[in-house]
């Protein structure tokens, strides 16, 4: 099943504007500190483990596993929504996409596809490998 | 520094109207103000410190301070979501034992259900400068699916069942049969519970909280004040609060603000979670329950299923007496926010005043849990203990 829900459009703002040029190319990039060498989720430009604000993007391997999920049954077309756990560390808010919503499972491995927004940049989904 | 014992609730008052198509927000604001003035046996011109959350057409205390015609020497408009009024009620407490207020009015008010509010299932973007906003909003986060996550792992992590959730609602369902103003007054089973229909996956149509319009509010007093006044005497005497986030992508689901602010409310009360007679637990869906309670201490961590079956929360069967006016899931849950009706049916446990078929036996020990804004992403957390003197 392909998730057919209309997706808004993200905010692009000053600090995450990067991310979303990447996003346009449908390359997926994680936030990482220079100065202390960790990934983290939501990308900010100011590290919330160190303060520094030595933040590179770097290519990620788009790969991860379902940290935890839920089928939206209340809404026109069911979605799913999940926390994904990158292979960079971080976990992060997606939706999985294209498979049996009734088939999925916490643990599972995914991988990133970029499904397109209303009229803004593409965003990062997932979908099982 | 502690505020313990140096604050008392003098009064509380719950609005009756769970339908208010003919009222305006303020309204319901200055009525059950005032209500919880004449509860204490105190004037609008004794007010002197007046607090507020984001419920109140704002910005901040002002506009309902000039609506209701308050002078006033301390404000405070904290917005904590649903967990407010519960840290609202110890920040009165704070300004009390600080000689900044002698009385302090605490209000919520909201009609959600007048606004035809699709309060859990539709996304919404609250302020685009939000800094996660671009990375949550186009996914579809609602409040139900948001806390649904939080119960899926939890059943994955521990093993917890959609039954063993349905006992939090039928728990609430039992007291909200003797609350004449409750909006689901019809107890419920098991069954009734996992048949209905799914919201969010694993999280069904009986798991949420109920939409209703009104309000409450509380009056938070010196003890010199409270002590003169005719009320029975409930005393603040712990508190805590925190915000618990995503941590940057480093977080655990299954567990909540009150891993951090009921420990810091039991040690300044100086009781254990095995002292309390009646909890008043914030209950926006049966899983905000069940993760509440664990957290608090009253049982272990991922032994929350097993602790909240068979009736374990029902008051007069139960080991846990919790929400004996039928909390969120059966009575009330005005603007989407719980945490005022917590403190509300607190305060009628310890005064006596609950409904003689849910009142708990000298009950001179309780605990309001108020938890607010997203259990799923960030989400304040506010716990506050109290007793009858």
């Amino acid at each position: 099943m392909q998730q057919s829900r209309k997706i808004p459009s993200p905010v692009v703002n000053p600090e995450t504007k990067a991310f979303w040029d990447a996003a346009r190319e449908r390359r997926f990039v994680v936030a990482f500190c220079s100065a202390c060498g960790k990934a983290h989720w939501y990308p900010r430009a100011v590290c919330p483990f160190c303060g520094n604000e030595a933040i590179a993007w770097r290519a990620a391997a788009g790969t991860g596993t379902i940290y935890s999920f839920s089928v939206m049954r209340r809404a026109k077309e069911p979605y799913v929504i999940a926390y994904v756990t990158l292979a960079e560390g971080p976990t992060m808010m997606t939706n999985i996409v294209g498979c049996d919503f009734d088939a999925l499972a916490i643990g599972q491995p995914v991988s990133v596809v970029f499904t397109d927004t209303d009229d803004g940049p593409p965003v990062p989904v997932f979908r099982p490998v | 520094m502690t505020i313990n014992g140096k604050a008392y609730i003098a009064g509380a008052f719950e609005h009756p109207t769970r339908h208010a198509p003919d009222k305006s927000v303020a309204q319901l604001h200055a009525e059950v103000a005032l209500g919880a003035l004449a509860d204490a046996g105190l004037r609008r011109e004794d007010v002197d410190g007046y607090f507020c959350a984001g419920d109140a057409p704002g910005p901040g205390a002002a506009p309902m301070a000039e609506y209701l015609n308050l002078n006033l020497r301390h404000l405070d408009a904290s917005e904590m979501g649903g967990a407010s009024y519960v840290a609202l009620a110890a920040h009165a407490a704070q300004a009390s034992a600080l000689g900044k207020c002698n009385v302090a009015l605490v209000t919520l008010a909201g009609r959600p259900r007048s606004e035809g509010m699709a309060t859990g299932t539709a996304p919404r973007l609250r302020d685009p400068n939000q800094p996660e906003a671009g990375f949550e909003y186009p996914y579809g986060l609602t409040t139900a699916n948001g806390y649904a996550m939080c119960a899926m792992r939890h059943m994955y992590q521990y093993g917890t069942t959609s039954e063993q959730l349905a006992w939090i609602k039928v728990a609430a369902s039992h007291h909200a049969q003797h609350n004449p103003n409750a909006m689901l007054p019809q107890p419920v089973t098991v069954d009734e519970v996992v048949d209905s229909p799914l919201i969010a996956d694993p999280l069904h149509r009986l798991d949420c909280c109920v939409i209703s319009d009104g309000g409450g509010a509380l009056i938070v007093v010196r003890p010199e004040i409270a002590k003169s006044l005719k009320r029975p005497l409930v005393k603040i005497i712990g508190a805590g609060e925190t915000v618990k986030h995503l941590s940057a992508g480093t977080f655990d689901l299954t567990t909540s603000g009150a891993a951090r602010s009921g420990p810091a409310a039991f040690a300044e009360a100086g009781v254990v979670p095995a002292d309390i007679k009646y909890a008043s637990i914030y209950d926006s869906f049966t899983i905000t329950v069940l993760i509440q309670i664990e957290d608090l201490g009253f049982c272990e961590k991922g032994g929350g299923g097993k602790f909240v079956a068979d009736g374990n929360l029902i008051s007069g069967t139960g080991r846990l007496p919790f929400n004996t006016d039928g909390g969120g899931l059966c009575n009330n849950h005005p603007a989407n926010r719980g945490g005022m009706t917590k403190v509300i049916e607190a305060v009628r446990q310890l005064r006596g005043e609950a409904h003689p078929a849910v009142q708990v036996k000298t009950c001179d020990l309780a605990l309001a849990q108020g938890t607010g804004l997203q259990l799923g992403t960030r989400h304040c957390s506010a716990t506050l203990i109290l007793e009858r003197e």
